[in-house]
């Protein structure tokens, strides 16, 4: 009912403005929305070219591709929202998707990283990589909130030190950096494995459990940001810093939790990566961030700081990963693609900052 | 103003005349009819109190605000110069109090910025520019390095290159706006004997200041200025310090205040010896009452809100007691204070005042949160409804509703808003850092009355002005700071801002 309402209400100020500012109304209509015409083109010429890209397999697919990165995702956005930013996101993944898949390696396999040690158990390995990744986003956090230093620095020369430590990692006990696969049954069926499966097609297609521990993740982090003093703190930290602190918010502790909440996710995100790719490299999680990043911009979380919406990044999420299905389903050449992504990210900030622009 | 256009056209000897200048914002009368005559060769100074409009009436002849009506004749010729830029091409420039300099570069780069000499278009001339800036500096008699970096400088070097720069454009107006705040005594007489030898040289000096014995050394003529309005240009041979400011300050009470219903009780907050670490506060002791409002005059830069935010814990203290109630109370920072009852509405309401993207309601709330709390963490949206509402209900504030973004209310209704988030901590003690700035006649009506009720019920509000008028309208008594320092108390009822203002010029 409220929608109709302010569509009528729109459309009525809209009949009783001039012709000329009718076109300027229709063009920065255009030019504000432009992201969403464009995906709805991509989607169009995709679907007249292969009309696979909308079959049930295909739509699950992006499903299951956006979930995964929902929690990541999730952290970012919180850093972005205080005017920050985290390089070091997908490191971490890399980190901890890496520690999940050797300490999860099944027993019969031969080269195990810690041959001697047991299976550990599935919670306690989740706890793990969210203590690390907490940790790591602690000190992001610390340096940024004590030193005043800019999260880009600060990130910048963590994700050098996470990866280094990754590095390190994939050499212990005398191996040589090869792959840390052939994980136990177990954790594939807790991550990969299914019980709902949607009916279409040849045979039904099955929903992975990680879209549920995506969408568990994105309702935690509703709740927190909408329905605590962290998250009320952290939007007005993002807003006005100053203004916050002379309020008694701890401006401090905010964006110390802020980022240690989302090297949590981070951790979240290895160890869904691990089982969903099937082992863990060196390589694993290398530019999540930009995607992360992109995403948020996209769904509205912007850069001025204070605004955003845990809707949005998931808007933001599924519509990144419709382009790269859809650039994928036209068989669109891999180097291109980057191009797309990077165009796609300068569209989506600049729509962004226009709406913060103070026209004079 | 016909006279001066007479006068502008006569005399061969004026520079500039600024004729009838207005300048209207939202609510204020800035400036009205104001007029300012320069000559050649003389040292013209402007006087008034905080407020009176001589920075409006300044930014109006460097384009920075439009004015709404009237001329400026530079040389005889109508002039509207664009920006600060332009004027100074034009041989108008002004030294700034706040000094605007590129500190990591050196000496020359800030004097030859924009208009670096140049060796085929490509290269900069480097020597020329030290040679010139070595010629300038000669004829100035200062003696700095021009390949010196900004930020080694001590600040009067840094502004006897403002000086040279404004020299070095040839310039034949040059203003100076309150060049002396931040200078030694034979710093003051080096920059006096500079002025001199500009006015012996024909240029037109506009010196603006609130040193009273500094405008009856330098100064050839004055011009005083009171709430927007030009009051009076007088030769500064006929001036004493009695008759400046009788001049700046003689405006009469009219009933822009509510009754004052309140009574001051027993001592509330004591405050012993405060200073400040990073600032000038030295030593300020006083006392407040509970149900008393107490005012803090002084000039901009006095340190009152200096004083305010030591108080809450803001600025960091270098030493000084504070005692609320008998309890001696530490408050480290604003944390702290708030669970002490402080509250804290500070001056700059944008820029550290208010979250402008964040609703009503998030601004309402972001003080009291734990009150809102359910289980200790889930915030109850009904309650936080609830108290918002309370809020705009009893400040009557003006909001088409709790989610509407606060960038979008008047300024008025934005300090309700503020007011309203420390009320509903139900503080003992509100620090008020101008209340009223910026907002209109009405509004500022009912933040007073708002402040009297507070008082009548017990609390004690601590209220910084630049309005002296306001601070004899609504306090009970006055503290008045000066230099850092606390110059002198007095009681609201028997005192006139000539008392005021001589209290706050006493350590300047």
């Amino acid at each position: 009912m409220n929608f109709a309402a302010g569509i009528k209400n729109r459309y009525e100020t809209f009949s009783a403005m001039d012709a000329r500012d009718k076109g300027r109304a229709i063009s920065e209509l255009l030019v504000n929305n432009s992201l969403y015409i464009l995906i709805l083109a991509t989607i169009i010429i995709t679907c007249v070219v292969n009309p696979l890209f909308l079959s049930v397999g295909s739509i699950v697919n992006i499903f299951n591709l956006s979930a995964a990165k929902l929690p990541i995702a999730c952290g970012i956005a919180g850093a972005i929202v205080l005017t920050g930013t985290d390089l070091s996101a997908g490191r971490v993944v890399g980190l901890t998707a890496c520690m999940t898949a050797a300490s999860l390696q099944a027993s019969s396999y031969a080269k195990r990283m810690f041959g001697s040690l047991p299976l550990i158990p599935i919670p306690v390995v989740i706890l793990i990589v969210i203590i690390v990744g907490a940790v790591v986003g602690w000190v992001n956090g610390f340096w940024v909130a004590k030193f005043k230093l800019h999260p880009f620095i600060v990130t910048l020369a963590t994700q050098l030190i996470v990866y280094g430590a990754l590095l390190l990692f994939v050499l212990i006990n005398g191996q040589n950096g090869q792959p840390i696969s052939s994980l136990d049954q177990s954790v594939k069926d807790f991550v990969t494995g299914s019980f709902i499966s949607v009916p279409g097609g040849a045979r039904p297609v099955p929903i992975p459990n990680y879209v549920w521990i995506g969408f568990i993740v994105v309702v935690i982090t509703w709740f927190l940001w909408n329905k605590t003093t962290f998250g009320k703190n952290m939007f007005a930290v993002g807003s006005n810093q100053e203004a916050a602190n002379v309020s008694g918010v701890n401006v401090n502790r905010t964006i110390i939790l802020v980022h240690t909440l989302a090297g949590a996710m981070y951790g979240i995100t290895g160890f869904i990566e691990a089982p969903r790719i099937g082992s863990g490299t060196s390589a694993t999680g290398f530019n999540y961030e930009c995607d992360a990043i992109a995403a948020c911009v996209i769904g509205g979380v912007s850069f001025v700081g204070g605004t955003g919406k845990v809707s949005g990044i998931v808007v933001g999420v599924f519509l990144l990963n419709i382009i790269f299905v859809a650039l994928n389903a036209l068989s669109v050449n891999m180097n291109l693609q980057y191009i797309i992504k990077g165009l796609i990210i300068l569209v989506a900030c600049a729509i962004d900052m226009r709406k913060y622009l103070v026209r004079k | 103003m016909g006279e001066s256009d007479v006068t502008a056209a006569a005399n061969e000897d004026v520079l500039l005349s600024m004729i009838d200048i207005s300048k209207e914002f939202p609510g204020v009368k800035a400036l009205d009819n104001v007029s300012l005559t320069i000559r050649r060769g003389a040292v013209h100074a402007l006087m008034g109190e905080n407020g009176a409009g001589k920075s409006t009436l300044m930014k109006c002849l460097f384009g920075m605000y439009q004015k709404d009506s009237g001329r400026i004749l530079f040389e005889g010729k109508e002039t509207n110069f664009k920006s600060a830029r332009d004027a100074l091409n034009n041989g108008v420039a002004m030294v700034h109090q706040e000094l605007n300099q590129a500190l990591k570069r050196n000496v020359m780069d800030n004097i030859w910025l924009g208009r670096y000499p140049m060796i085929g278009g490509v290269m900069v001339n480097e020597g020329k520019m030290y040679n010139d800036t070595k010629a300038v500096f000669d004829e100035l008699g200062i003696n700095v390095d021009p390949r010196r970096v900004m930020s080694t400088m001590p600040v009067s070097e840094r502004q006897m290159v403002e000086i040279a720069k404004a020299v070095s454009f040839n310039s034949k107006i040059i203003v100076f706006d309150e060049p002396t705040s931040s200078l030694t005594e034979k710093e003051v007489d080096h920059l006096f004997g500079i002025i001199n030898m500009l006015r012996d040289r024909g240029v037109g000096i506009i010196y603006i200041s609130h040193k009273m014995e500094e405008i009856l050394r330098i100064s050839d003529e004055v011009t005083i200025m009171r709430d927007g309005k030009y009051i009076a240009t007088k030769p500064a041979g006929e001036l004493t310090m009695d008759v400046i400011i009788r001049l700046m300050v003689g405006r009469e009470l009219t009933s822009r205040f509510p009754e004052k219903t309140n009574a001051p009780g027993a001592t509330a907050l004591e405050v012993e010896n405060l200073s400040g670490m990073y600032n000038q506060v030295r030593g300020v002791s006083f006392s407040a009452r509970k149900g008393e409002i107490l005012g803090l005059a002084g000039l901009d830069g006095s340190g009152r809100t200096q004083v305010l935010e030591l108080i809450f814990g803001i600025l960091t203290r270098k030493s000084g007691t504070i005692t609320l109630n008998g309890k001696r109370i530490r408050n480290r920072n604003s944390r702290e204070s708030i669970r002490n009852s402080f509250g804290l509405l500070t001056e700059e309401r944008r820029a550290t005042g208010i979250f402008s993207i964040l609703s009503v309601l998030e601004n309402t709330v972001i003080s009291s949160l734990r009150k809102h709390l359910l289980f200790g963490f889930y915030l109850s949206a009904a309650s936080m409804r609830e108290d918002t509402r309370w809020s705009v209900d009893s400040m009557k504030i003006k909001t088409p509703g709790q989610s509407t973004q606060l960038r979008s209310l008047s300024g008025g209704n934005q300090q309700k808003v503020i007011l309203g988030r420390w009320l509903l901590n139900d503080p003992e003690v509100l620090l008020l850092d101008e209340p009223t700035r910026g907002i209109d006649v009405g509004a500022k009506y009912e933040i007073y009355q708002l402040m009297i009720d507070l008082a009548r019920r017990g609390k004690t509000v601590l209220m910084v002005s630049n309005e002296m008028g306001e601070l004899l309208g609504v306090c009970d008594r006055i503290i008045v700071m000066s230099g850092g320092r606390l110059a002198g108390e007095v009681d609201a009822r028997d005192t006139n801002q000539e008392e005021i203002m001589t209290l706050a010029a006493k350590y300047v």
